[in-house]
């Protein structure tokens, strides 16, 4: 008696859909009302407080704006970890994910010395409502990053094997990361002017 | 993607380095427009603008939703139905005509 999950390559027949990227975009619609719930309890701190400061005046925008850039950016060499995958080169899937993974330590540490200049300034998120949800929704946005960039590094590296012996399932399983990986970098797209730039 | 074949993924990568260029350039126009002199409203309805057109390039082309089944499609139509009412909430303590 086989116990393989079914359904991991080819369509169930009635969805359509093989079930990581049916499961995937369930996931992702979980996600999006997460973000939703806090995106609506920041519209409800700005709308209550009579007073709140521009966002460029307590934060830094060239960095975050490097940030936007260099997450913009491990979306397209994920993209292309993917598309190598279907060209059959491994090597080149190597490439591109290993640089997806950079990507994104190179936006934690800027992230890292954005926090760090705050907490040198003594702005913590109790010291006003702006920094509280400015650290809450960067926060969570931080943990999907770390998430994000876990399961590709990963799948870099001893994820990888599953190659030989499976290539379109880890095809899949790939498109699925990327799925992820792209939807944290949506999710930056709207905090980036929301949070940097009002 | 809908055929995995040679010069079906050429035309993919071609779509997905004009999106990459399109991306780097809306961001560099929200942050230029957040610069000029305007009314909150104003640079509210211009940033949420661009950073619309930026999430649906990502959506469309990295997320391939362009060329997504219906199935995904419906799912992902309600949920963003349901983030705008969520958005939508806090209009509702304006219309809280409790202690007034």
């Amino acid at each position: 008696m086989s116990h393989a999950i079914p359904y991991t390559v080819e369509a169930r027949p009635d969805t359509g859909l093989n079930n990581v990227k049916l499961g995937i975009w369930l996931f992702l619609a979980s996600e999006v009302m997460l973000f939703g719930a806090l995106f609506a309890g920041y519209i409800l701190l700005r709308v209550g407080n009579p007073e709140w400061p521009a966002g460029h005046s307590i934060l830094n925008v060239p960095m975050a704006t490097v940030n936007t850039v260099v997450l913009i950016t491990s979306s397209v060499t994920m993209v292309m970890s993917w598309v190598s995958l279907l060209r059959k080169d491994l090597g080149k899937y190597r490439l591109y994910m290993g640089l997806t993974v950079v990507l994104g330590f190179v936006f934690l540490t800027i992230k890292y010395f954005e926090y760090s200049a705050k907490f040198h300034h003594h702005l913590y998120p109790s010291t006003n409502t702006f920094l509280a949800i400015y650290f809450t929704l960067t926060g969570l946005h931080m943990l999907h990053v770390i998430g994000g960039m876990a399961v590709n590094a990963y799948l870099w590296g001893p994820g990888s094997k599953m190659w030989h012996s499976a290539p379109e399932q880890f095809t899949n399983r790939v498109e699925a990361s990327g799925l992820f990986w792209h939807f944290v970098d949506l999710v930056w797209i709207f905090l980036f002017p929301v949070l940097y730039l009002l | 993607m809908d055929t995995h074949d040679s010069a079906s993924i050429d035309k993919h990568v071609r779509t997905y380095m004009m999106v990459f260029g399109s991306l780097l350039v809306l961001t560099l126009v929200t942050v230029g427009v957040s610069y000029l002199e305007h009314s909150v409203a104003l640079g509210v309805a211009v940033a949420l603008f661009i950073a619309s057109i930026k999430a649906g390039l990502v959506a469309s082309y990295f997320m391939h939703l362009i060329t997504e089944r219906k199935l995904i499609l419906s799912v992902m139509a309600l949920t963003v139905f349901f983030f705008f009412a969520v958005l939508l909430l806090p209009v509702l303590t304006q219309s809280n005509g409790i202690g007034s």
